[in-house]
């Protein structure tokens, strides 16, 4: 090694010793940070070429056979398709209400603060008491759904909303609505009042009229926060778990059987870490193309 | 003139037209949840259903907390208020622990230069977008196997190590890259020259940080405390692996189980939904500019 390059290196060092207090600081979040999501990444790759099954002493190297199983798995793919269903139907809608809302609350009517905290009520309800809530709005016997849907008419015999396979998922993206509409609205609002007035002023000067105003100058201001919601929305949505476990269990015939709920069972019920972990992998794949996808969104947007 | 201030006037009653029946629907459940809460089992059943309980009972409660007849139901109750206890335990460490740890590691990140700040910095942000899935299960896996916990040997083989613990409820959520990310961005608004300041006057850096650094954060910490708190109060999916006795049931994973192992409590159930609520409730309304605060921080910046 040249002398300039050992120079250097003892500078690095003298610089880390110099600045040892900074690694201090970082220690206690770094270790557990390297244990519980640096090491368990690696370590859930690892886990992906293996049959691991808890109850079992032997975890033999299979290769890929995970990988391959995983290709042919149709309920695997019925799980994508389920978690499609609900992320398309659920967070466009969510935003929709959200944003309808907010624009309407963001006019100067009294009780707007009252109303604005009873919209976002469900957003702060644990989910697990609102699915609870639910599950008992939709209750094939007794439901509040049911009792108010025969008294008009509109239906002639009692649906089993949970247990109908077609019903199932629109039940459970109606509640996932009922509790992401606050927060969109929240969002949205804040984006609202930030649009400076000039603009309104000058579109009015146009001779712009309200929808017009509305198209051309809200809507284009809202962008970032109608990506951000997106992008949280999506995300969010990929990891449904809560409802399904408690109002339908997947069921029935696998049509609410989202991957995240697909990965616990694997995991936790049959006990194969192994392919739990390549389901994991999967769906983290298809997370990162969906965020690369947006991000690019976004610097086109050019915001 | 009047024209316009007429059509103003038929905008903002348009405004409530839609503005207080959609609140009234998104109330609803709520008020069907409290209202169940207080009626006898038979008449959470009743056709039509009683939205003011005809006879109002405290049955519910006293039952989910195992006060007076407990009945066929003694032994989860019993753990009732414990899962209530064990919740708050949990939410509060979780969150003493990632406000000291996220803003230790932020204000390193925010104001200090040493070699390899950037590399671990850019890990941290990569990691952001680790979904937690990924990493549930080899969590399960090493908090199985720490050594001499939970009757494990020295190679951590045996026993159950920390699942089932405390420890397995609040480590792996003890910091968060999220929050450190949060706590730098807003640290890096404070000028360096304040710090410098009261490095002069001789204070070491922990003594900057604590009693320069974090007074100057608290709007931010106090949005982030809400947050985490309420996240892990709520938090449902990791206590339902990582504990199996109901003495460390979190209030979530009670009530859940108890719906899926119990289809008749149906009264008991709504009492204890109500109860869980009751804390976030209470926390938004209290807090509402700080949860606005923090969700427009996390929102607009990020």
């Amino acid at each position: 090694m040249s002398a300039r390059g050992r120079g250097a290196r003892n500078g690095v060092l003298k610089r880390m010793w110099r600045e040892r207090s900074a690694y201090g600081f970082l220690a206690p979040g770094l270790i557990l940070f390297s244990i519980f999501t640096v090491f368990a990444l690696g370590f859930a790759f690892y886990l992906t070429f293996r049959e691991w099954n808890i109850l079992e002493p032997e975890k033999p190297f299979i290769g890929l056979q995970n990988y391959q199983d995983l290709v042919h798995d149709k309920d695997f793919g019925r799980s994508i398709i389920n978690t499609a269903y609900f992320t398309g139907a659920s967070v466009p809608l969510g935003m929709l209400v959200g944003l309808c809302v907010a624009l309407l609350l963001n006019q100067p009517i009294r009780g707007r603060g009252l109303l604005r905290t009873l919209y976002f009520l469900p957003t702060v309800t644990p989910f697990v008491v609102a699915a609870i809530i639910w599950k008992w709005l939709y209750n094939g016997d007794f439901g509040l759904f049911n009792y108010y849907l025969l008294k008009t008419h509109l239906i002639t015999e009692p649906l089993v909303w949970l247990s109908d396979k077609n019903l199932a998922m629109p039940a459970v993206v109606l509640m996932s609505v009922w509790t992401s509409v606050g927060f969109s609205m929240v969002v949205y609002l804040a984006a609202l009042q930030a649009i400076p007035n000039d603009l309104y002023e000058a579109a009015r000067i146009d001779g712009a009229g309200a929808w017009a105003r509305l198209r051309y100058v809200t809507w284009p201001m809202l962008r970032p926060s109608t990506l951000f919601l997106m992008v949280m929305g999506i995300i969010g949505s990929f990891q449904v778990f809560t409802q399904i476990y408690i109002m339908t269990s997947g069921g029935p015939l696998n049509r609410t059987t989202t991957m995240v709920y697909y990965i616990y069972e694997a995991a936790f019920k049959f006990y194969e870490m192994g392919y739990a972990s390549t389901l994991a992998y999967a769906l983290f794949l298809m997370l990162l193309v969906f965020t690369a996808l947006q991000l690019r969104l976004y610097r086109r947007a050019d915001v | 003139m009047t024209a316009t201030i007429w059509r103003r006037r038929v905008w903002l009653g348009f405004c409530y037209v839609v503005l207080v029946p959609g609140a009234i629907l998104f109330l609803a459940p709520f008020a069907w949840l409290v209202s169940a809460s207080f009626q006898h089992v038979g008449d959470i059943f009743s056709w039509p259903p009683q939205w003011i309980p005809k006879n109002p009972t405290l049955d519910g409660y006293k039952g989910f907390f195992g006060i007076g007849k407990a009945g066929e139901l003694a032994q989860g109750s019993e753990g009732a208020w414990r899962w209530f206890l064990n919740s708050a335990f949990v939410a509060g460490s979780v969150t003493t622990l990632q406000l000291f740890f996220n803003s230790l590691a932020a204000y390193t990140f925010a104001k200090r230069r040493f070699p390899g700040r950037n590399l671990i910095f850019l890990v941290f942000l990569a990691t952001m977008m680790v979904p937690p899935q990924v990493t549930l299960i080899p969590n399960y896996l090493v908090l199985k196997h720490v050594p001499f916990f939970g009757g494990n040997d020295v190679m951590g083989q045996g026993g159950h190590g920390f699942l089932d613990s405390y420890w397995g409820l609040i480590l792996p959520g003890a910091v968060s890259a999220f929050g450190i990310f949060l706590l730098r961005q807003y640290m890096m608004s404070i000028p360096d020259e304040l710090l410098d300041a009261a490095r002069i006057d001789g204070a070491g850096e922990f003594r900057v940080f604590w009693k320069v650094v974090l007074p100057l954060c608290a709007p931010a910490l106090a949005a982030t405390a809400i947050f985490t708190f309420t996240y892990a109060w709520e938090d449902f999916l990791w206590p339902l692996i990582v504990v199996s006795s109901s003495d460390h049931y979190t209030a979530p994973l009670g009530l859940a189980l108890f719906v899926v192992k119990n289809r008749t409590s149906w009264n008991l159930l709504m009492a204890g939904s109500v109860v869980a609520t009751l804390p976030m409730v209470v926390v938004f309304l209290i807090f509402q500019r700080r949860f606005i605060q923090g969700i427009s921080m996390s929102g607009l910046k990020g």
